[in-house]
C-alpha cells in the first residue's frame, strides 16, 4: 500500500470507545482543546487556517470551506448564522449520522470555532428527523456543551457568546439543498431560493449566513489543533486531507473507512474484503445516487474531487454503493428515479413532471415494455430535464439513468426481447433463498 | 417620474437577439425582450409578483463579457447585466429546444379537455403550446387527476389538473393581498394548490386570482360556463363601486354584461381590483330594474307610463312647491353636474347634498375649503414614511388604497397608525398601531388618509386639517363611495357651485351666472341633507325633493317618514325604499350602459364609455334636462357629451375657497358598566344595494360580529362564539363576540351586514350603547 | 381535544428557541404528533394561532413533510426502505413479506392500531443494508424474518430493541417528543457506533 493510502482515522478515531459519544468522553480525548486555542485566535486567524489547510465542503459540492466563511461581510453590524446541513439523505450516505450519533462533541466543538470565526452568535443544526437516536446524542451533547460553558454567555472567558439551536428536519430530501434548509428552517415549505442573493449575503432570516456539511464543521477542532499543514500534507494537489468514504452494498465488509482523498476503490475494496464472496463488481456510484455510476473499468480512479471529475462522475459524499452483477440495472435506474420524484419539492416544471414521467417510462422498460426507440425518447426526456430545472436535484435525478443506458444499453434492451426482467431479484439479496 | 429621479436610474444596454435595448438597472430580462418586441413564453412570470424561477418555460441562453451560462436561464429571474447578450428561442436552437422541452412536460399532466374549459380561447397555457411547442406529446402514460372541481371559497373554483403551478395565485394572495388563505401544499409530482379545509379563500382580493391564473385551473364561480371569450365585447370601464377609482373591463355578450375584470393601471389599480368591483354586478340585470317610467295614480300603485306623461307629472307635481335635492353616492360627474345645474337653474335653490349618510357642517365646510383642492395621490403613499388613518379603514372602504399602503408596508416597512379605538384585521395586515390625533408625529413625508366618517365626531375634522398643517403631511379625504368626489367638484352641496366656486362668494355665483345664461342665482347657502329632510317634514319650508339614488336608511331611521308629506320625484336604477313612497319614478342607465366619469379619491376623471352599446336607458343628466326643458328652466344637457364639454368650459375658480370654522373636539363620553361606546363601519361585503342578487360574492363577506376586548369579555363572562346584545334607546342587534384589538371601552359591529344593519336598529352608528351577555 | 396549559407551556418553550417565531413551526408539528400521533386540525389551528399565521400556511408546511402525518399511524411506525441498495439487497422482499403478514399496505395501520407501515427512502444507513426504521430507531441488516419477528413482538407490545438506540422501543408518540426537541434522557443508551462504522478505525488499528 502506497503512504497516500493508508486509512488515517481522525473524525472516527475514538468511535470504538462506548463512551465516545459523552462529554466526558469527548473531553477525555482532548475535545475542546481546539476549541480554547481557537478562541485566542482572532477570528481572520480561524478562517485564514481553514484557507490554508485546504479544507472542502464534504457536502457533496467540494467549496472551499474558508473562502464560504471569508464571504461573509464583516463589521456590517448584521447578525451571522451558522447552519450546519445535518440533512443527509442522499442515497448512499451514510457518514453524518454514524458520526453524529458516535461523537456529537466534535460537531459542536466545530460549531463553536466556526461561529467564532465568522461572528455569529446563533447557529443551528438542521438534523434529518428520521434519526431520533441521532437527534438524542445531539441534544444530550448541546445541553452538556451549556453546562459545561462551551455554549452561552462569554464563552471560556472569551467574550463570545454563542446559541445552539437543534433544529429537527421531518423528512424531505430537498431540504440538504441550503437554500431549501434555510426556507425549512424558517418555517417554510422546504423549497429552493432563488439565487442570488448567496446565503452568505442574505441567508437565515435574510441575514449573512454559512451553510456547511457535518462532515465539514467537524473537521474543523482536528485542523486547529493539528495545524493547517497537518491537514494540507494529506491527500492530493486539490483536494486535502482526509475524509469519510462509505462502502455499502455487495461488499464483504461494507462500513465506514477515513482516509486521505484520493484513494481509490480497489484500495477500499480490498480492506473491505471484496465483492461479497462468489461475485464481480458490476457498477457503483462514487458520491451517492446523483453522481453518474462508474463500472469495474474505474476501479483505479482517485476518489477525489478532480479525479472524479475526470473520469465522468462526481465524487459527491463518497458514498460508494457496490452492485454486482447479481443486480439489474433497469431496477436501481428505475428505483432510484422513484426516490426522486418521491423528493422533487414541485416547484419546477422540468423536476415535478419530468420525475414523474420518468418513472413511467422506466416502469415500461423494466416491464419489457420498451423499444429502442423508448431508450432514445428517456434520454431525449433527460435532455429536457438536466440543467432546466431550479435546482440540482433534478440533474442527480437524470444522473443514473444517462449513466446507466450510456454503460448498460443493452440490458435494457434485454429486458424487452425477455417480455420483463431477465434477473432474479432473490440472487441480489443477501439473504439465503430459504430466510423469505 | 421626475425627470430628477429618472437620472438618478442607471441605464443598462443589452443585446437580445441582436436588437439592442436600454432598460433601467434591475430590468428583467424577459421584461428588456418585451421592449423590442420579442415575447418569451412564460407563465409564473408576472411583472407584479416577485420572480419565482418555477415554470422554466422563460430559458434563454445568457452570456455576459463573452462568458456564456452553462445552461440556459430563466429570464424571469434574471435582471440585465452591462456587456450580456441574450439568445432567446428566435435565436439560439438550445433555448428552443429547453422550451418545448418545457412545454411539453407542462403539458403532460395537463388534461386536454380545452373544449369545455373556461379559460379556452384566452388561455396562455393554450396559447403558447401553440407558439412555442411541439405540435405532439410523446407522453404515453397515466395523467395526475383530481376531484374537481373543489370550491375554494363560494366565488372561486379549483381544477387540480389544469393547474400548472406556477404560484401566481399564491403569491398574489401573499405579497400584494395579505392573505395567505391558498397555499402550495403537497409535494413533487402531488403539489397543489390548496386551502386549509375549515378557512375558505375568504379574501376581498380573490378574483385577481382567477385573473391571472395561466390556465383555467381557478375560475370563478359566477362565469363558469356562462361565454366563450371570443364571443364577448369587452370595453374599457370604470368601477362604480368605490372611491378608489379603479380601471375596469366589461365583458358584454348580446347586451349582457357577462364579466367584469380589472384593467390595467399603473398609477392607480395597477392591474388589480377588489371582488365587489369584479363580481358585484347582478344588480344590473335585476328583476328589480325599473323599467319604465311610473307614475302613482289615484289607486296609491305605481303604474309604468310614458316618458313625456312623467316628465309632465313631475312639472305639475313641482308647480308651486319649493324643491330640495338629494343625491346619493352612485352619480357620475356629468350627472352630478345635472342635479347641481338643475337645482340652481330650474328649481332656483341652493338645497342640494350629495351627503346621503351622516354629515355635519363642518364637514360641509371642510369639504368646499379643503377637500375640494387636495390632490394627494397613490404616489404619495408609495413614497410615505408612514400613512395616518383618519376614521378610515382602507380594507373595507377603499380596498385599493388598502393594496397600495400594504405593498409599502411589505416593501419599506412604513408605519401605519390610526385614530380608530379598534385594530381591525385589515389594518392587523398593516401592523397599524392605535394613535390619537393631537398627539401622532407625523412629517412632510407622511400621508393622512381621513375617511367620510370623520364627519360623524365633531372636531376630528379640524384636528385633521390641523394635523396636516402642522406636520406638513399631506391629507386626503377619501369618500366610501365612488360618486362623492365629483359630486363635491360639480357642487352638489349647499355652499358650493360647480368648480369649486363658494355660494357666498358674489364673483363666483356671477361667473356662474353668466356660464348658464340666467340672470343671477341663489344668493344664500343651501341646506344640508338634515336641513332638506327637516324642511320637507318638521317646518314644511319644502314641498318637493327630487332624490336620485338615496337609500334613506344610510341617512337614518326616519328620513324616509321624513318624505312622505312631500312630492317625492325618485330618479333610480332599481325599485327601492324611496321608490316604494316616491309620486314619479324615473328609471336612469346603470354604470355600464351610459357614458360618463368618476372622479377617484385623488381627483383623477376617471372616464369610461358605455360598455353596452344598444342600451336604451338615460343617464341622470338627460332625464334632469328633460324635466328643466319642460318646466320652462332649460339646462341644456341633453347628452352626456354635451355636459362634458360644458363642464370642461367652465374652467377652474382661482377665487379664494370657502371658509372653514375650526370646531373643538368634543370630550369622549365615559362610559361604565354594560355601557359601551359602539364603533362601526361598513364592510366591504355587506347589504349595499350594489351588492344585491350576487349569492356568491355575498358567500365570501365576513361574518357579522361583534368585536370587544378581552376585559370586557371577561367582565361579561363571555368567550368568542358567545352571543351579546347591544342596546340602544330605539333597539337591539345580537351578535356573536369575537375578542380583538379594541379598546375596552368601545364595542365594534358591522354597520350593514347581515344580523348587523345599526341605522334600523339601534338607530345609531356609533355613540353609547348598552351591552350585555345575550 | 383543547390543549393543556402545560401543553401551551412547552410550545411557548419551543417558539422560545428561535430568534423569528415562524421557525418553530416543524418542532410544534413535531409536538402536536407527539400528543396525538399525526397532524390535527387543532394542533393547525393551535399552531396558526400561537405564530400568527393563516391555517393555510400551517397546512402547507405540514403537508409538505413525509414525517407528518394527516391520520393516526401505528405505535410503532415501520419504514421499510425501499431505496435501490436496500431494496436490491432485500428491502423489497422485507416489504412483501411484511405487508402480507400483517396484511396491510404501504401507509396503513393494523386494526388493533398497533403497527403501520410505509415504504421509506435511503435512511443514511447503507452499510447496514437492508434497513428498516421503527418510529425512526434503526433496526439494521434486517431479514423477512427479523421483521416479522419485529412486528409481532410490537403487536404482542413487547418490540425488540433498536440496533442502535435506546434499550427498549420507545412509542410514535413518545419518539415524535424527542423530535420536537423534548429529551427523554435515553442518549446514553446503545452503542456508540455499529460495527460497520467502526470497520475502517479497526482494521486501521490492526494493521498498525
Amino acid at each position: 500500500m502506497t503512504p497516500t493510502t493508508k486509512l488515517m482515522p481522525v473524525l472516527s478515531a475514538t468511535w470504538d470507545q462506548d463512551d465516545s459519544f459523552t462529554l466526558e468522553g469527548y473531553t477525555r480525548n482532548k475535545g475542546y482543546a481546539a476549541l480554547k486555542k481557537a478562541l485566542k485566535m482572532q477570528p481572520d486567524e480561524v478562517i485564514q487556517l481553514i484557507k490554508d489547510s485546504g479544507l472542502r465542503g464534504r457536502g457533496g459540492a467540494g467549496f472551499p470551506t474558508g473562502n464560504k466563511w471569508g464571504f461573509i461581510p464583516q463589521g456590517d453590524g448584521k447578525e451571522h448564522y451558522l447552519v450546519v446541513n445535518a440533512d443527509e439523505s442522499e442515497p448512499g450516505t451514510c457518514k453524518d449520522v454514524p458520526l453524529m450519533m458516535a461523537n456529537p462533541h466534535v460537531l459542536v466543538e466545530g460549531v463553536i470555532i466556526a461561529s467564532y470565526a465568522i461572528r455569529a452568535n446563533h447557529a443551528f443544526i438542521y438534523v434529518r428527523g428520521e434519526v431520533v437516536h441521532v437527534v438524542r446524542r445531539l441534544q444530550q451533547a448541546i445541553e452538556d456543551a451549556y453546562k459545561a460553558g462551551h455554549l452561552g454567555k462569554n464563552i471560556g472567558g472569551s467574550g463570545f457568546d454563542l446559541e445552539l439551536t437543534l433544529h429537527v428536519g421531518a423528512g424531505a430530501y430537498i431540504c440538504g439543498e441550503e437554500t431549501a434548509l434555510l426556507d425549512s428552517l424558517e418555517g417554510f415549505r422546504g423549497q429552493p431560493r432563488l439565487r442570488p442573493p448567496f446565503p452568505a449575503i442574505a441567508g437565515l432570516y435574510a441575514k449573512p449566513t454559512v451553510v456547511n456539511n457535518v462532515e465539514s464543521i467537524a473537521s474543523v477542532p482536528a485542523i486547529v489543533a493539528n495545524g493547517a499543514e497537518w491537514f494540507s500534507s494529506m491527500g492530493t494537489e486539490k483536494s486535502k486531507g482526509v475524509t469519510l468514504y462509505s462502502l455499502s452494498g455487495h461488499v464483504t465488509h461494507p462500513g465506514q473507512f477515513e482516509a486521505p482523498l484520493g484513494i481509490t476503490l480497489r484500495e477500499l475494496l480490498e480492506m473491505a474484503g471484496g465483492v461479497r464472496a462468489g461475485h464481480q463488481l458490476k457498477f457503483w456510484t462514487p458520491g451517492g445516487s446523483s453522481t453518474p455510476i462508474f463500472t469495474a473499468e474505474h476501479l483505479d480512479v482517485p476518489l477525489d474531487y478532480e479525479g472524479v471529475s475526470a473520469a465522468g462522475s462526481m465524487l459527491g459524499t463518497k458514498a460508494l454503493q457496490i452492485f454486482d452483477e447479481t443486480t439489474c440495472i433497469v431496477r436501481a435506474a428505475l428505483r432510484w428515479s422513484e426516490f426522486y420524484k418521491h423528493e422533487s419539492c414541485g416547484k419546477c416544471t422540468p423536476c415535478r413532471e419530468g420525475t414523474w414521467w420518468l418513472v413511467q417510462m422506466l416502469k415500461d422498460l423494466e416491464a419489457g415494455k420498451g423499444t429502442e426507440a423508448d431508450l432514445e425518447k428517456l434520454l431525449d426526456v433527460c435532455d429536457n430535464i438536466a440543467g432546466r430545472s431550479f435546482c440540482a436535484l433534478a440533474d442527480g435525478a437524470v444522473a443514473p439513468i444517462i449513466s446507466s443506458l450510456k454503460h448498460f444499453r443493452s440490458e435494457y434492451i434485454a429486458h424487452q426481447t425477455n417480455g420483463g426482467c431477465p434477473f432474479d431479484p432473490v440472487a441480489s439479496t443477501i439473504f439465503e433463498k430459504a430466510s423469505l | 417620474m421626475t425627470p430628477e429621479a429618472l437620472t438618478e436610474v442607471e441605464m443598462i444596454t443589452v443585446v437580445i437577439d441582436g436588437f439592442e435595448v436600454t432598460v433601467p438597472k434591475g430590468t428583467l430580462v424577459i421584461r428588456a425582450a418585451e421592449k423590442l418586441g420579442i415575447q418569451i413564453p412564460r407563465f409564473c412570470d408576472h411583472p407584479l409578483l416577485s420572480p419565482a424561477g418555477a415554470c422554466r418555460q422563460c430559458l434563454v441562453d445568457i452570456e455576459i463579457n463573452g462568458r456564456a451560462f452553462p445552461k440556459p436561464q430563466a429570464s424571469c429571474t434574471i435582471p440585465v447585466e452591462n456587456g450580456m447578450i441574450v439568445k432567446t428561442q428566435l435565436t439560439s436552437p438550445v433555448a428552443e429546444k429547453a422550451q418545448k422541452g418545457i412545454m411539453e412536460l407542462l403539458l403532460i399532466n395537463h388534461p386536454l379537455d380545452c373544449p369545455v374549459c373556461d379559460k379556452g380561447g384566452e388561455c396562455p397555457l393554450q396559447n403558447q403550446a401553440m407558439s412555442n411547442g411541439q405540435g405532439v406529446s410523446r407522453y404515453e402514460g397515466v395523467k395526475r387527476t383530481y376531484e374537481k372541481p373543489v370550491a375554494i371559497s363560494s366565488q372561486v373554483l379549483l381544477d387540480r389538473e389544469r393547474c400548472v403551478l406556477c404560484a401566481r395565485c399564491t403569491r398574489f394572495s401573499e405579497e400584494i393581498a395579505g392573505d395567505p388563505f391558498i397555499t402550495l401544499n403537497e409535494r413533487g409530482a402531488l403539489q397543489q394548490v390548496g386551502i386549509y379545509e375549515k378557512d375558505p379563500f375568504q379574501s376581498y382580493y380573490s378574483g385577481n386570482t382567477v385573473q391571472i391564473c395561466p390556465v383555467g385551473a381557478l375560475t370563478g364561480a359566477s362565469y363558469r360556463f356562462r361565454a366563450r371569450p371570443f364571443d364577448l365585447i369587452s370595453v374599457d370601464s370604470a368601477c362604480e363601486h368605490c372611491a378608489s377609482g379603479c380601471a375596469m373591463r366589461t365583458d358584454i355578450r348580446r347586451g349582457k354584461t357577462l364579466r367584469r375584470l380589472a384593467g390595467d393601471d399603473a398609477l392607480v389599480n395597477q392591474e388589480w381590483n377588489c371582488d365587489k368591483g369584479r363580481w358585484a354586478f347582478k344588480y344590473l340585470t335585476s328583476r328589480e330594474r325599473v323599467a319604465a317610467p311610473m307614475v302613482r295614480g289615484e289607486d296609491g300603485e305605481l303604474h309604468e307610463t310614458s316618458w313625456p306623461e312623467a316628465i309632465a307629472a313631475v312639472v305639475a307635481g313641482l308647480a308651486g312647491k319649493r324643491a330640495g335635492v338629494l343625491v346619493g353616492g352612485r352619480v357620475t360627474r356629468e350627472d352630478a353636474y345635472g342635479y347641481s345645474k338643475f337645482a340652481r337653474v330650474a328649481l332656483k335653490t341652493n338645497d342640494i347634498d350629495f351627503r346621503a349618510r351622516a354629515h355635519s357642517v363642518e364637514e360641509a365646510e371642510f369639504l368646499s375649503s379643503t377637500a375640494i383642492s387636495l390632490h394627494t395621490n397613490y404616489l404619495d403613499i408609495d413614497k410615505a414614511d408612514q400613512v395616518y388613518l383618519v376614521d378610515f379603514e382602507p380594507e373595507e372602504e377603499s380596498p385599493i388604497v388598502f393594496l397600495r399602503i400594504y405593498k409599502q408596508v411589505r416593501k419599506r416597512g412604513i408605519s401605519v397608525s390610526t385614530n380608530a379605538p379598534i385594530i381591525s384585521s385589515g389594518n392587523h395586515k398593516l401592523k397599524a398601531v392605535r394613535a390619537d390625533i393631537s398627539s401622532v408625529q407625523l412629517t412632510e413625508k407622511s400621508v393622512i388618509l381621513v375617511g367620510e366618517r370623520a364627519a360623524e365626531t365633531a372636531g376630528t375634522l379640524s384636528a385633521a386639517k390641523a394635523l396636516a398643517e402642522k406636520s406638513g403631511a399631506k391629507l386626503a379625504w377619501i369618500s366610501r363611495r365612488a360618486g362623492e368626489r365629483a359630486a363635491l367638484e360639480m357642487g352638489v352641496i349647499g355652499n358650493l357651485l360647480p368648480g369649486g366656486r363658494p355660494v357666498s362668494d358674489a364673483a363666483a355665483r356671477v361667473d356662474m351666472a353668466t356660464a348658464w345664461g340666467v340672470k343671477d342665482l341663489p344668493t344664500t347657502a343651501g341646506r344640508d341633507t338634515t336641513g332638506i329632510l327637516k324642511a320637507l317634514s318638521t317646518d314644511k319650508s319644502l314641498g318637493a325633493v327630487i332624490v336620485g339614488g338615496v337609500d334613506p336608511m344610510d341617512i337614518s331611521s326616519d328620513a324616509l317618514t321624513s318624505l312622505l308629506d312631500s312630492f317625492v320625484v325618485s330618479l333610480e336604477i332599481s325599485h327601492s325604499a324611496v321608490t316604494a313612497i316616491a309620486d314619479v319614478v324615473l328609471p336612469v342607465a346603470a354604470v355600464v350602459e351610459k357614458r360618463g366619469t368618476f372622479v377617484d379619491w385623488t381627483g383623477k376623471p376617471r372616464s369610461f364609455d358605455k360598455a353596452i352599446a344598444d342600451a336604451l336607458t338615460r343617464s341622470d343628466v338627460r332625464i334632469l334636462s328633460m324635466i328643466a326643458d319642460a318646466m320652462g328652466a332649460p339646462i341644456n344637457l341633453p347628452t352626456v357629451s354635451a355636459t362634458q364639454r360644458e363642464i370642461e368650459s367652465l374652467g377652474v375658480w382661482d377665487g379664494a375657497r370657502a371658509s372653514f370654522t375650526l370646531v373643538a373636539s368634543s370630550a369622549t363620553p365615559t362610559v361604565s358598566g354594560s355601557e359601551a361606546m359602539l364603533y362601526s363601519y361598513r364592510q366591504l361585503l355587506d347589504l349595499g344595494a350594489l351588492q344585491m342578487g350576487e349569492e356568491n360574492l355575498a358567500g365570501t363577506a365576513r361574518a357579522s360580529v361583534a368585536r370587544i376586548s378581552a376585559a370586557r369579555a371577561t367582565a361579561l363572562g363571555v368567550v368568542d362564539g358567545d352571543s351579546v346584545k347591544i342596546s340602544s334607546q330605539t333597539g337591539s342587534v345580537t351578535l356573536p363576540v369575537l375578542i380583538s384589538e379594541i379598546a375596552d371601552e368601545f364595542i365594534w359591529a358591522p354597520r350593514n351586514s347581515v344580523d348587523s344593519q345599526l341605522i334600523p336598529t339601534l338607530g345609531i352608528t356609533h355613540g353609547s350603547v348598552t351591552v350585555v351577555k345575550a | 381535544m383543547t390543549f393543556t396549559n402545560e401543553q401551551i407551556t412547552v410550545m411557548d418553550s419551543i417558539i422560545a428557541r428561535y430568534p423569528r417565531e415562524r421557525s418553530a413551526i416543524m418542532p410544534l408539528l413535531h409536538y402536536v404528533q407527539s400528543i396525538s400521533g399525526y397532524v390535527t386540525p387543532e394542533g393547525i389551528e393551535k399552531i396558526a394561532e400561537k405564530l400568527e399565521l393563516a391555517t393555510a400556511e400551517v397546512t402547507a408546511v405540514s403537508t409538505f413533510y413525509t414525517q407528518y402525518k394527516n391520520k393516526p399511524v401505528g405505535d410503532y411506525h415501520v419504514g421499510v426502505c425501499v431505496n435501490t441498495l436496500c431494496a436490491v439487497m432485500g428491502g423489497d422482499a422485507i416489504y412483501e413479506t411484511v405487508t402480507e403478514h400483517l396484511g396491510i399496505g404501504n401507509h396503513e395501520t393494523t386494526s388493533d392500531g398497533k403497527v403501520s407501515i410505509e415504504r421509506i427512502e435511503c435512511n443514511a444507513a447503507c452499510d447496514y443494508a437492508p434497513v428498516v426504521m421503527v418510529n425512526w430507531e434503526f433496526y439494521d441488516n434486517q431479514t423477512p424474518q427479523s421483521v416479522k419477528d419485529l412486528v409481532d413482538g410490537a403487536r404482542a407490545g413487547n418490540p425488540p430493541a433498536p440496533t442502535r438506540g435506546p434499550k427498549t422501543l420507545r412509542t410514535w408518540k413518545e419518539n415524535s417528543a424527542v423530535l420536537a426537541g423534548l429529551s427523554d434522557g435515553l442518549s446514553g443508551e446503545g452503542v456508540a457506533a455499529g460495527e460497520p462504522s467502526k470497520l475502517g478505525l479497526k482494521i486501521s488499528k490492526e494493521k498498525k
